[in-house]
């Protein structure tokens, strides 16, 4: 009984929390008052559904409970300021001017859109961005959200609360941008879900090459994105390229080792994820014309759907790299055009467009426009080049993994084993 | 929340003198809008940086230097005062201002004022 009550009180505030917490910080004025009182109302439960069973509807009770707490911190901190004759000046943002009523139903619209946009705040950098919205939306601890991007406790704990400070001396609004401000703001919030899951999906650092959980946690704030706006066609696209990325992530790696989209074991393919990723992808072209989430996910639907490498519309994928280019145009991307263009058009055309985009420099830095290059070298069997390409491109990669895999590579253009 | 903006621009002048007139219009206009909304609290040009004077502590003196405290390319040409209901608001002001965003290059510093309540005010006036 005990254990099940932890587990249930456990499962209902990883899944809850985040619509709490957005009630509570809505009503406190303050992420850190609303922290706590959801802490203390997490505590309650842990005493207390043990003794009285788990209650019928769980969320609620937290909820309830911890609005409670809110309210008596607000009386005690009333009380001790009171005796306090003092002279003290406090800087408040957003403290109301009440107690807050109790709150048995939740807030609509959700509070969950003026959390997401607040925690995305231009003003607010990207890494803060990141670890609040990971913190209070995705209900991750401080040294879970450490562990999963590799870093010191006291660093994350330090961004979180450089970002809160932000918010509440800088008065950040706590409120979902009218219609006029709305296409820059969510373009924020969808950058710092895609991030997420691109951290997840190649880190950046260190000996594994998938972080499942940042993945999957991102999948989950792209699906509570999706729900919260689902007329915002990037959302739902954005949904959809996640879970199309997402769907080859058991065949990615074998024995340690990175295993390249072509020569992908595709048996090994989520095919759920695929289904639903492809209707995802047809329900953003009927809501919206295609941005960037929309033509990358339709990039990735063309290498789902293909059966075999072979059998991949390599001239469909460039034509989409090249409406991508249109939207944004960052060497980056056309780098993965002139790859398209190579499997397409032929290998000597997509190295001349590897080499202008080189000629720029702005991708000397980058080891994938290294590897990409001495990929194409390779497969045209100038070796020599190929190999100084895969030395250049390994100096700079900092996943061990992928360090691996390009080690590999450049064994095979010198001739010699690993 | 009153937020201080601060116009950081280039400080040679435009090619055109037409432009110099055009900023400063644009910075008339703001100004009135902002004090039509009941907004404005304060907003004024400096001189240019080659008028600066740095004072700075040094082995217990005060020592006078001449120019300004860090030598960039754009220099704190002028600020403005606004009461706004938040960031976003100061931001959309922001946005007005003819310097940096209003063509001219250059950019503006959003700083919310630490406000001090009225009865410290009071106090450090009476000593």
């Amino acid at each position: 009984m005990t254990r099940n009550s932890q587990a249930a009180a456990e499962s209902v505030f990883r899944e809850e929390s985040g619509r709490i917490i957005a009630t509570l910080i809505r009503l406190a004025g303050s992420f850190d008052r609303a922290e706590d009182a959801l802490q203390e109302a997490f505590t309650s439960a842990l005493a207390t559904w043990p003794k009285t069973g788990i209650p019928t509807n769980p969320a609620a009770w937290l909820m309830t409970t911890a609005q409670r707490k809110l309210i008596d911190q607000g009386r005690r901190e009333r009380t001790q300021r009171e005796k306090e004759d003092s002279v003290r000046y406090e800087i408040e943002a957003f403290r109301p001017a009440t107690e807050p009523e109790l709150e048995t139903a939740m807030h609509l619209p959700d509070d969950r859109l003026r959390l997401i946009f607040t925690c995305c705040h231009p003003a607010l950098n990207q890494e803060g961005q990141v670890a609040l919205t990971l913190r209070t939306l995705g209900g991750l601890s401080t040294p879970e959200i450490a562990k999963a991007f590799l870093l010191p406790e006291p660093t994350l704990a330090q961004r979180l609360v450089r970002a809160k400070r932000k918010i509440q001396e800088a008065h950040i609004p706590y409120e979902v941008p009218p219609p006029e401000r709305l296409p820059e703001r969510l373009a924020s919030v969808q950058t710092v879900v895609y991030l997420i899951f691109n951290e997840g999906y190649v880190a950046t650092a260190g000996d594994q090459l998938v972080r499942t959980d940042l993945c999957a946690e991102a999948i989950r704030l792209g699906r509570v994105l999706r729900d919260l706006m689902p007329h915002e066609s990037e959302n739902v696209a954005l949904l959809a390229l996640m879970l199309l990325h997402d769907s080859r992530r058991a065949a990615r790696i074998h024995n340690g080792e990175l295993i390249t989209l072509e020569e992908q074991d595709r048996t090994l393919w989520d095919q759920t994820k695929i289904s639903e990723g492809l209707a995802l992808i047809e329900q953003a072209v009927r809501r919206g014309p295609p941005g960037p989430y929309q033509i990358q996910a339709a990039i990735a639907a063309l290498h789902g759907e293909a059966k075999t490498a072979s059998e991949t519309d390599w001239q469909q994928i460039a034509a989409l790299y090249e409406k991508l280019l249109e939207l944004n145009a960052s060497p980056v991307i056309a780098l993965n055009h002139a790859v398209a263009i190579a499997m397409s058009s032929g290998l000597a055309e997509g190295l001349k467009h590897i080499e202008q985009i080189g000629a720029s420099g702005q991708l000397d830095r980058y080891y994938l426009y290294h590897a990409a290059r001495a990929d194409i070298l390779r497969r045209i069997g100038r070796k020599k080049e190929s190999a100084s390409a895969y030395s250049k491109s390994l100096e700079l990669a900092t996943n061990k993994v992928e360090q691996q895999y390009l080690r590999r590579r450049l064994a095979e253009v010198q001739n010699r084993p690993q | 929340m009153r937020y201080m903006l601060l116009v950081y621009s280039r400080e040679q002048a435009p090619a055109y003198p037409e432009s110099m007139q055009q900023i400063a219009e644009g910075h008339r206009r703001v100004m009135a809008e902002a004090a039509a909304k009941g907004i404005l609290e304060g907003a004024e040009p400096l001189r240019p940086a080659t008028t600066a004077t740095t004072i700075r502590p040094q082995n217990g003196k005060s020592i006078v230097l001449d120019g300004p405290f860090a030598e960039t390319k754009e220099q704190l040409a002028g600020y403005y005062i606004l009461n706004c209901k938040d960031l976003d608001e100061a931001i959309e002001w922001a946005k007005k201002i003819p310097t940096g965003c209003g063509g001219a290059e250059g950019c503006i510093e959003i700083r919310p004022l630490l406000e001090q309540p009225a009865h410290l005010m009071v106090q450090a006036a009476h000593h």
